[in-house]
């Protein structure tokens, strides 16, 4: 598909991404702005706080932007999932150029002007509003500037909260190896950040008064800045109203569902989604959420439920050493989640994802391999390619190695999307990947057997809340439907329809529930 | 005249300013020590001093932006500290050197801002701001809708001057008003300044460094050094004293007119 193509399928979804984007920078700025002025004004009168302030505010955009989501997201009122965190976030990175600028602009008045204000009797007010200010001015926008284009770009990272914004786009298109997600995505936030720098270097210049030679020029000053004052309040007032709209409105037959950043995991919760729409519950979707953003939601209240795999729970949240034994893991999970969490653990799907280790189809057939054991001996000489997670968690690749006595000649951690391209075009020999991958067939891959059951088992499953249950009884009549309800195949299949033939998700899974005979 | 002199009450009702036993001091250094001085209606009280001498510190006591460390300053008989300092600052007058006007607004804005302040209606101070510009010597139709940046000089420091006057404020202080002007432009307008302030019957203080200048607009000329008033003559008492700093101001004077 042609990148023209693709902009003329997906037209309507860019725009609500692109809206979504400006709305969250927009909030931010005009809350940024808000505080960071008065707090720069402040700052100027109590010499004493610059120091500490400045440096705090320094030390809040030094903090990497995904780090801050991950602070942020267990704390009440401010965290959580969705764009009240991606806003709080943005707004602590959009303070620093704001306070500093408005700092720099008023303390660089000449002090003879400023004593010549106070000596005609201005009050401190009007020394303020009449003289500090309008000849700051130019400097403050060029700060309310210079924190736009950094919003602009911190935003694309707000998706992993549930945020939306291009940043959709752009994470949707790492993991798919779609270079027209991404260039959609990332092309349209570098336009946003020109065209706000654009825009707000009008302003600038307008604000300067050093520039301009008209003879209205103070009335000009008022006009535009009043201009301005009564967008920002209709579009924060439309954008508050939108929000006061959104979730909690009519708590009762809602529910919100989350899901993780993956493919299958979106697909396993727009299944739910729909099929709980059809029987007349409102959904919020709240998909493609990063790292463990899903089980904080969940256990903190924001979501109603995700889909999640029995290994994960059982390693990653639960902290246990890894085992083979479904049953038993199934088990233990259901119980500890239960007393833990209040969260409630469905019926197994019916499938497994489990890690799938893939080497070459040819490779395979030409060495014999079958099991891991068997390609044990091949390791020195193969470059392996995993994925962050599998490098980092508990039963990924310390213990994986470790279980097989595996000694690869390179190991190089990748984003996991990109791993089976890297496997089938020679870049690297053996990868982690997922075993329901749809390209997995069509890239001729052969995954080899865990001989030694060093992987836990990965059964999908939903995790939902005790009380969201029992809030919402076609919940439960949804999961025992589902229940053994998906085979590997099924999943395998679903997920080259997404990933593989690139087709919308909804329209995918719409299909699949309507193929179904309950 | 003879009967103010005797009587003190009535002197003091009529002096503008006084400064009973002023002193100034930042941590660790000492601005002004024990400053007596009287301004009296009318007259023009010139400053002379070196740099760093406490005449700008003194006229900065006047309209508050500055208070004693001890003594009081008392304008119109009242201590600055128990004036209402914004009340105090638009009674009085303020032109500093390159005249501080405020570079966002017309000339036209910069000259009507203590009336605008003061609450007057706009026509009013309109009105207000064309008489001023006029009386300065700069055509109101030329120059109000100016900015600072495209005036000279010479030009900015007469709106600084019309600024000052335009609430008609009985007191004016101005900090070396001609000390950047070439020397032309700067004689003219100390001629033209002089002439105002007698026309109007205007009370002013005015701090130089240049005894031409002071000779030339004083009434009575204060001498100050290293913080304290060394002297307090009219112009002819002045060139007469023994004082050796007097006497340095005046030598140098003397060298300029036997190269004329």
């Amino acid at each position: 598909m042609s990148f023209w193509q693709f902009l003329q399928l997906n037209w309507s979804e860019l725009l609500l991404l692109v809206r979504q984007h400006i709305v969250l920078v927009f909030i931010a700025i005009l809350v940024a702005v808000i505080i960071g002025v008065p707090t720069g004004i402040a700052l100027t009168r109590y010499r004493a706080l610059r120091g500490p302030v400045l440096g705090l505010a320094n030390v809040m955009q030094t903090i990497p932007s995904l780090a801050l989501f991950g602070f942020l997201i267990p704390l009440p009122f401010i965290g959580g999932i969705g764009s009240r965190t991606a806003l709080v976030a943005l707004v602590l990175y959009s303070l620093l150029p704001i306070i500093r600028n408005t700092v720099t602009g008023i303390l660089g008045v000449e002090p003879s002007v400023r004593e010549a204000a106070v000596a005609m009797g201005m009050t401190d007010g009007q020394v303020l509003r009449q003289v500090e200010l309008p000849l700051a001015m130019g400097v403050i926008v060029t700060g309310i500037r210079v924190a736009t284009v950094i919003a602009v770009g911190v935003t694309t990272i707000a998706a992993a909260v549930g945020a939306g914004g291009l940043g959709v786009y752009i994470f949707r298109g790492l993991r798919q190896y779609d270079n027209n997600l991404l260039l959609a995505g990332a092309l349209s936030a570098a336009l946003l950040a020109l065209a706000a720098d654009f825009f707000l270097g009008l302003v600038e210049r307008r604000f300067s008064f050093e520039a301009k030679r008209s003879r209205s020029a103070t009335w000009k000053v008022a006009s535009v800045a009043g201009a301005a004052g009564v967008l920002l309040l209709i579009l924060g007032g439309f954008a508050l109203w939108r929000s006061g709209a959104g979730p909690g409105s009519s708590a009762q037959a809602r529910v919100v569902i989350g899901s993780k950043d993956f493919t299958e995991s979106a697909l396993l919760a727009e299944i739910l989604a729909q099929m709980l729409e059809t029987r007349g519950v409102s959904v919020e979707r709240r998909f493609e959420l990063g790292g463990n953003l899903p089980h904080e939601a969940l256990v903190g209240g924001t979501l109603d439920l995700y889909p999640e795999y029995t290994g994960t729970s059982f390693t990653a949240i639960l902290h246990h050493a890894p085992i083979s034994d479904p049953r038993a893991v199934y088990e233990q999970v259901k119980q500890e989640y239960a007393n833990k969490f209040k969260v409630e653990v469905s019926q197994p799907l019916g499938f497994e994802n489990t890690f799938a280790i893939l080497v070459r189809g040819e490779e395979a057939r030409r060495l014999n391999l079958k099991t891991i054991s068997d390609a044990a001996p091949q390791a020195p000489r193969w470059r392996a390619g995993f994925g962050q997670d599998f490098m980092s968690r508990a039963d990924g690749y310390p213990g994986f190695s470790r279980a097989y006595g595996l000694k690869f000649a390179e190991v190089r951690e990748m984003d996991l999307s990109l791993t089976y391209i890297a496997l089938s075009s020679r870049q690297v020999d053996l990868i982690a990947g997922n075993s329901t991958e749809g390209r997995i067939a069509t890239l001729d891959l052969v995954q080899l057997i865990d001989d030694r059951h060093y992987f836990p088992p990965y059964e999908a499953v939903y995790l939902v809340r005790q009380d969201s249950l029992a809030r919402v009884p076609a919940l439960q009549a949804v999961l025992s439907k589902l229940a053994n309800g998906i085979s590997t195949e099924e999943m395998r299949r679903l997920n080259y329809e997404i990933d593989g033939n690139k087709r919308d998700p909804k329209e995918v899974v719409k299909q699949w529930i309507a193929g179904k005979t309950w | 005249m003879p009967q103010r002199s005797t009587q003190g009450t009535k002197k003091s009702e009529n002096d503008l300013v006084q400064f009973h036993n002023v002193s100034f001091s930042l941590p660790g250094t000492q601005i002004i020590s024990d400053l007596n001085l009287t301004v009296e209606q009318g007259e023009t009280l010139v400053l002379l001093g070196e740099s760093g001498c406490g005449k700008t510190t003194t006229l900065k006591l006047v309209n508050r932006l500055l208070t004693p460390t001890s003594g009081e300053v008392l304008v119109e008989g009242k201590p600055t500290t128990s004036w209402d300092p914004i009340a105090l600052r638009r009674r009085i007058g303020y032109v500093i050197q390159e005249g501080g006007l405020f570079p966002h607004f017309t000339i036209a804005r910069n000259v009507g801002l203590v009336p605008a302040l003061s609450g007057w209606e706009q026509a009013r101070t309109r009105e207000r701001v064309r008489e001023l510009l006029t009386l300065v010597g700069l055509d109101p139709n030329r120059f109000a809708e100016r900015y600072p940046r495209e005036l000279s000089g010479g030009q900015r420091q007469r709106v600084g001057v019309a600024r000052a006057l335009a609430a008609d404020p009985p007191l004016l202080l101005l900090d070396e008003p001609f000390g950047a002007l070439d020397p032309l432009t700067r004689a003219s307008l100390q001629r033209e300044f002089a002439d105002l302030t007698k026309r109007l019957g205007k009370t002013a203080i005015l701090v130089t460094h240049d005894v031409r200048e002071a000779l030339t607009l004083g009434n009575r000329i204060g001498l100050m050094h290293k913080g304290q008033l060394v002297l307090l003559e009219p112009p002819d008492q002045f060139l007469a004293s023994g004082n050796p700093q007097a006497r340095a101001y005046i030598e140098t004077l003397e060298v300029a007119g036997g190269n004329r």
